[in-house]
């Protein structure tokens, strides 16, 4: 077997499965986002109810997975319930190599079951499993633990779970994988829980043939050799992601206190460096990666009422975890925001999201929007951390109304209660943590995910701190662009971190080993393009027009490191955008 | 002769480099054939168990084998005579750290042959050749 072809289709509701050949998608479309979205376009009929049986998932990998090194992510894709439109979100962990050993390119998810299910897939098909037992298992890190002991495949399968968030539909919850890895955009886990779907393992031991045995290792050693001596990837092994803490936080981008302010004299203490120096634990690898950026603190402490009696909890930290319920919430006691990451982790919430909308909140409760009656009783202050495990935990509960609201997102909850103008999302999706200037914005604003790597507009700003900032309309073709090359990437399903080594030259000479038929750049290019266009054509079905894009008024008050964001820039570089998507 | 040894599993990160790697000396991709496997301690949070052959020399996996598939290894360990097996797993159950694994497609066992290519492959230092020793 060469090319993972084969789609796996699952039906909840029959729970029944069938299985077919997609060579048609997988030979031009390559696999992850250009197959995803084709299924997805084929199986979500227009106008689905995100939370409705009608809305599937799908998840697709790609032709170089179990080959090559750093080609090990599984894209998601489903209709967001956070958004109302296309949900896309990527994860790696074991989940991509997993998949494909067990003999799928893709898997789509139908239906939805009446009682609690789990499924249990391998080379054979779906194991429908019986999950009442374990639905309303509050942590995720627990529902691993448990499912890990029924199910083989230990050190090649992945368990894709959910936690309390999921089961409660919150419309930001993530789906955790191999515990420290994350669909965690765009509300992936409630869909989960709406299906009444508590977890999906994969395991399988299928090989894969090449057709070219010495091409195959020479490309393999020219890769893992550049994967290890690059200095790009030595810095996500050493300090990791958070490495950028401390250089946001000196060029004033760092978003902090719900931007009202861009940096912080204590920013320090949940940096990078300081965490690696004092709270380091472990570092682990997705699948296929010599990199290991996945940072683990170790945070030791005693039990209040005994003595020399401790408990050591494992806690991953990302640059953009820490922005969000650091920064973003005025948390710089690093234990203490290593303690919220922990609660977000166990319910099963996407960091982000969850940082922006408590965020929102504490202004909001600031203003005067809301009062201790919508909080039930809680005063939210920024660094607050033990408030905000609280409220993190009625988000989950959804003990009121507004909680209820605020689990449905920052533009949703001021659409009810105000405070439009310092709710940060974009495109309906929480911000992520670069304040850097307009193109960041015009990114968020126009990635067909509203995700800063779409296009990674952020860097663009940066480069201008020591350049020229690029007029509107040049920006947005740079965006064009480079989001329709991580079409590719994403396609290939290569790791954006590795998106150097991954050139085209890389991507055609491993992807004729791989089995595909020859692609030229040119056809490379164009395909991205059409990927591209597809995901917007999708979003376009589903309602989303570019014009009602809303910008917080907040981006343009707070200076970022290349001055006041001006407006009038925004609006003509996104309106370039989409004249150049419509083209 | 010198044997594989996992000389730091508080190293390892779970990459599985070493498996691509050995299942690569195949000229494929993927785990079919991999004769080393790194699981995680119950958990990713627990780290890392890194599960390799340890050249037994006086190996129990050659003991029971009905059909004299597996022969002693100058060093410690054993090599497969493939065209003898009968894929019947007893040289899987009777190893006692679970190191003899199992090609699917083939029905036959995965033998570890020492060859040290894994170990090039390793960027962590979990994994390194050494001489047999005694305790």
């Amino acid at each position: 077997m060469r090319l993972p072809t084969r789609v796996l289709i699952a039906d909840l509701t029959a729970r029944r499965f069938t299985v077919e050949d997609r060579a048609d998608l997988f030979q031009y479309y390559i696999g992850g986002a250009g197959v995803a979205i084709n299924l997805l376009r084929e199986y979500c009929p227009e106008g689905a109810d995100p939370l409705g049986s009608e809305n599937p998932i799908v998840f697709a990998v790609g032709p170089l997975v179990g080959l090559y090194p750093l080609a090990s992510k599984t894209v998601a894709m489903f209709k967001s319930p956070l958004t109302g439109n296309l949900g896309e979100s990527h994860a790696g962990g074991r989940s991509a190599v997993a998949i494909r050993s067990a003999g799928y390119g893709a898997i789509v998810i139908r239906g939805a079951s009446e009682s609690p299910v789990y499924l249990s897939i391998d080379d054979k098909g779906v194991h429908f499993r019986d999950a009442s037992g374990i639905w309303g298992i509050a942590s995720s890190v627990t529902t691993g633990r448990i499912i890990r002991e029924l199910e083989t495949g230990a050190g090649t399968r992945t368990i894709m779970r959910i936690g309390g968030a999921g089961e409660r539909l919150v419309r930001y919850a993530s789906v955790i994988t191999e515990t420290y890895r994350h669909f965690g955009r765009l509300g992936l886990g409630a869909v989960f829980g709406s299906k009444k779907l508590k977890a999906v393992t994969v395991t399988g031991n299928h090989g894969f043939e090449v057709s070219d045995r010495r091409l195959y290792r020479e490309a393999y050693d020219d890769i893992y050799k550049r994967a290890v001596e690059s200095p790009v990837m030595k810095k996500y092994h050493d300090i990791g992601t958070s490495s950028n803490i401390m250089p946001l936080n000196l060029q004033k981008g760092l978003p902090t206190m719900n931007l009202t302010a861009t940096t912080s004299p204590d920013a320090e203490r949940i940096s990078g460096e300081i965490l690696a120096e004092h709270y380091l634990g472990r570092r682990v690898a997705c699948a296929h990666c010599p990199v290991a950026c996945i940072h683990i603190a170790a945070l030791r402490e005693p039990y209040e009422k005994e003595p020399y009696f401790y408990k050591t909890t494992m806690i991953p930290y990302d640059y953009e975890l820490i922005y969000a319920l650091g920064s973003m919430l005025g948390v710089f006691d690093e234990k203490a925001m290593l303690h919220l990451i922990d609660d977000v982790e166990i319910w099963g919430l996407d960091a982000m999201s969850t940082g922006v909308a408590l965020a929102w909140a504490t202004e909001a409760q600031e203003k005067g929007l809301i009062t201790q009656k919508e909080t039930l009783g809680l005063n939210l202050r920024w660094g607050d951390q033990p408030t905000y495990a609280k409220a993190v935990e009625h988000i989950v509960k959804q003990p009121n109304d507004f909680y209820s609201a605020l689990a449905r997102g920052v533009e949703k909850a001021s659409a009810i209660y105000g405070g439009a103008g310092f709710a940060l999302a974009f495109g309906g999706n929480e911000m992520p943590g670069y304040h850097t200037g307009p193109v960041g914005y015009v990114g968020y604003l126009t990635g067909a995910r509203h995700s800063h790597l779409d296009a990674a507009g952020y860097s663009i700003d940066q480069a201008a701190l020591n350049g020229k900032l690029p007029d509107p309309k040049a920006a947005a073709a740079k965006l064009f662009k480079e989001e329709a090359w991580r079409q590719i990437l994403s396609s290939l399903v290569v790791c954006f971190f590795a998106r150097g080594i991954y050139d085209k030259d890389t991507v055609q000479k491993t992807l004729e080993t791989a089995g595909h038929h020859k692609v030229s750049p040119e056809s490379l290019d164009k395909i991205g393009v059409e990927i591209l266009r597809e995901k917007n054509s999708f979003k376009k079905r589903e309602g989303f027009k570019p014009r009602d894009l809303r910008i917080p008024e907040r981006v343009f008050e707070t200076p970022s490191p290349l001055g006041k964001v001006d407006e009038k820039y925004l609006r003509e570089s996104v309106e370039e955008f989409y004249r150049l998507l419509y083209a | 002769m010198t044997r594989l040894a996992v000389v730091d599993a508080d190293r390892c990160v779970g990459c599985q480099l070493c498996m691509f790697a050995c299942n690569r000396r195949f000229g494929e991709g993927g785990l079919a054939k991999s004769a080393i496997r790194v699981r995680s301690a119950g958990g990713f949070e627990r780290g890392f168990v890194v599960v390799a052959c340890r050249a037994c020399p006086d190996p129990p996996c050659l003991k029971v084998c009905p059909v004299d598939a597996l022969e002693s290894r100058k060093g410690g360990g054993v090599i497969l005579k493939a065209g003898k097996c009968i894929g019947c797993h007893r040289c899987a159950e009777a190893c006692p750290v679970h190191a003899v694994f199992w090609d699917d497609e083939a029905n036959k066992p995965n033998i570890c042959v020492h060859c040290s290519y894994c170990v090039k492959y390793c960027p962590h230092e979990v994994l390194a050749m050494k001489e047999a020793e005694q305790l």
